[in-house]
């Protein structure tokens, strides 16, 4: 129905869940046997990762849960396996994520509830759940150090005793008291469960095995009732307002305002969404971005790194010990390195120009996000974003699109229905170029000039909102409406940041990397039997005579099949005009997606919509391309 | 609580302190009433866009809600004192 995942983990790294079955809600993957399970559980943006990173140390698995989007990690701490889920605000089948933290849950032994004490009234809901689910809990409370800046006085001893669970006082980033986590997961227990609850919950215990189950049932959990083959219960709501009102009780007892105080984080929030400031403060952080991505990285590091690692150092080297072994002019040879060599210029653009680019992007991402801008500016364009269909939560897959689309197109499953996971897929797969192709389009429109750029960004952006618009005026349904929770507004964390950005680049790159190198050796296999002139040639009409291209442009359409962004490459060396690289480079942005880009949207979207999306942008990126290239050449 | 006449919640005015009347039947108000807003709740109307998503306050937590569903949440304006009775700050 709703997105509230705004702010929690945007899905998997890139592509990983492309082996997967789909099987939605089977059991935690097992562990050690032997171990005791202790289950990390919160609301996002509680800092729950930095408890887990303090637990696992260095041993950490990341696993893909089988047939989600999201994931769990594992790690080890003592005599213990410690499993991070994703932040949630209650335990059912609202989400995939709720799905994922519920199914590790059932399987702990101890709970670590993280709470944001700033936020106790949201977060004890999720707490009273817990409890009222019978696992043994203890209950971290984070940013006591902000408890204290924003005036708040929380009485720690009658709060333990009226939720029957040890309680202790935390500040993560200092790890101050993480002293206690030992005594707190030993010290775990069953907490103070709504009495009748307990005893409805002990009466279904025949049928369930487990008190947790039983509760989610009750609560009218589609996924558990199934599992045990009976029918979801109809009290979700009434039950909830019961724990609301708990838990209402619970704050009025423990809870003291000292004087609030505003602090200058959450004035900053409200500029962010006021339309005044707001889009100002959005123009100021693309500008940011542009200039960490768009120039430092893409034009002077890039070009550094190309130049003179890649063409200068690596390329000479690599060829220089293959001719050795091999004649340049063999087919071998060809293929291995020329001009679309596998071993130079696929090696040269993975390493020294997609790699540091995709490095920043991720980094940019990382830090909107850890600052919670990014549920700010959900917010800010939700209303523009219905008009295509979308809530402002769509923000999120359209941001990551101009990372990696395939990525995009897995996060699409945070949107509310399945109406609006097709708008969103559509406009990915048409219209938003990835980071890598983005790379490429930037230089080549850098080299043309400005009103080159002017022409590609509103030719793009004019087909963007229009498939949006068609497709919301098509399809039947409505959008589901934007419903999301604000995470304060916080100096992001360098280390969090990086790491994040780290994991997601080697996901992308270890994903990427073979699609490049079997494009490329597709390509070569082209060249050498004399198939890639057959194809230019019966592109020839489109290529040459509607587009008006060289004959060569049909290479980087090959290569586009393969990559988007490999094929944007193949346009490096033809000596196009300012005009005919607008022309160029809208057709290749248009035109068919990725094939790991494609494999996903298969899987997500089916069969059908999947060729009906393919088959549009060859229309649509010849269609578009072909009239702009009337008008302009 | 308030005797004032219920008003759908995206039309009220920034920086208004609001009762909830009535929330729809269905996730979003299952969801809501995890995140503490539901029937009598006080809440501040902090920030209301063009179109109409809204942007609301409650104990130092803000959340932001879509046109379509801030109109079909009904509400009524409180008075100071309501304010200070059914507040337990």
């Amino acid at each position: 129905m709703h997105n509230h995942s705004v702010t929690g983990s945007y899905g998997p790294p890139p592509h990983r869940h492309i082996e997967k079955h789909k099987h939605f809600g089977v059991e935690v993957p097992p562990a050690d046997v032997a171990r005791p399970k202790v289950a990390l559980v919160g609301n996002p943006n509680v800092g729950k990762s930095l408890f887990f990173n303090y637990l696992s140390g260095m041993y950490v698995d990341v696993s893909n849960y089988p047939g989600t989007t999201v994931e769990y990690t594992r790690g080890r701490y003592r005599t213990y396996d410690v499993f991070d889920t994703p932040g949630v605000y209650g335990i059912s089948s609202f989400s995939d994520e709720e799905g994922v933290t519920r199914d590790v849950l059932l399987d702990a032994d101890i709970v670590l509830n993280i709470v944001d004490a700033v936020h106790l009234e949201r977060d004890l809901f999720l707490t009273q759940q817990l409890i009222d689910m019978g696992k043994k809990v203890a209950v971290m409370l984070n940013f006591m150090d902000e408890v204290e800046k924003v005036g708040l006085e929380i009485d720690l001893k009658l709060l333990t005793s009226l939720l029957g669970v040890p309680v202790y006082r935390t500040t993560a980033i200092t790890k101050s008291g993480f002293e206690q986590i030992d005594e707190a997961i030993e010290h775990a227990r069953k907490g103070e469960q709504d009495p009748t609850l307990h005893r409805r919950l002990h009466d279904m215990l025949s049928i369930t095995g487990s008190e947790a189950e039983a509760l989610l049932i009750l609560e009218g959990d589609e996924v558990i009732a199934e599992r045990h083959g009976v029918k979801p219960g109809h009290e979700r709501e009434h039950i909830y307002i019961e724990r609301r009102n708990r838990v209402n009780l619970i704050i009025n007892a423990v809870l003291s305002e000292k004087g609030v105080r505003t602090r200058v984080a959450t004035a900053l929030g409200r500029w962010a969404m006021n339309p005044w400031t707001g889009f100002p403060i959005l123009l100021g952080v693309l500008y940011l971005i542009y200039l960490f991505v768009g120039k430092l990285i893409a034009q002077d590091l890039v070009e550094f790194t190309e130049t003179t690692f890649g063409n200068g150092m690596w390329e000479p080297w690599i060829r220089g010990i293959v001719l050795n072994y091999v004649s340049a002019d063999s087919w071998l040879g060809t293929i291995l390195v020329g001009e679309f060599g596998v071993l130079t210029m696929t090696v040269t653009y993975l390493l020294f120009l997609l790699l540091p680019l995709v490095i920043a992007f991720y980094l940019s991402l990382a830090v909107m996000e850890d600052s919670g801008y990014l549920p700010r500016l959900a917010t800010l364009v939700d209303r523009s974003l219905n008009t295509i269909g979308l809530n402002g939560s769509a923000v999120i897959p359209l941001i990551l699109g101009f990372g990696c689309v395939t990525m995009a197109t897995i996060t699409t499953r945070l949107l509310g229905s399945e109406r609006e996971k097709t708008i969103a897929t559509s406009i990915l797969q048409f219209a938003i170029p990835c980071s890598a192709q983005l790379a490429v389009v930037a230089a080549l429109l850098t080299g043309a000039g400005f009103q080159a750029i002017l022409l590609y960004s509103v030719t793009i952006f004019t087909v963007f909102v229009l498939i949006g618009t068609v497709l919301h005026r098509t399809l039947p349904g409505r959008t589901s409406p934007l419903l999301i929770d604000l995470p304060p507004m916080r100096l992001p964390r360098l280390d969090n940041v990086l790491r994040k950005t780290a994991y997601r680049a080697y996901f992308f790159m270890k994903e990427a990397t073979p699609w490049f190198f079997a494009g490329a050796c597709g390509v070569g296999v082209l060249q050498v039997t004399g198939f890639l002139t057959v194809w230019q040639d019966a592109l020839a009409p489109l290529t040459t005579g509607w587009l008006q291209l060289p004959r060569e442009a049909a290479n980087a359409f090959v290569m586009g099949m393969v990559r988007r962004d490999f094929g944007a490459a193949g346009l490096y060396d033809l000596g196009l005009s300012g005009s005919q690289v607008v022309v160029a480079l809208v057709t290749i942005t248009l035109f068919t997606p990725c094939i790991a880009s494609l494999m996903v949207m298969l899987k997500e979207r089916g069969l059908k919509e999947a060729s009906i999306v393919w088959m549009g942008t060859w229309v649509m990126a010849f269609l578009v391309g072909g009239i702009l290239s009337q008008i302009l050449l | 609580m308030s005797t004032h006449q219920s008003i759908p919640l995206h039309q009220v005015s920034k920086g208004s302190r609001v009762i909830i009347i009535d929330i729809p039947e269905g996730r979003s108000k299952d969801q809501l009433i995890r995140l503490g807003i539901l029937k009598g709740e006080l809440v501040r109307c902090l920030e209301k866009l063009p179109g109409g998503t809204i942007v609301i306050e409650k104990n130092r937590q803000e959340i932001a809600i879509g046109v379509s569903l801030a109109r079909s949440i009904l509400v009524a304006y409180a008075s100071v004192q309501t304010h200070a009775k059914s507040s337990h700050a």
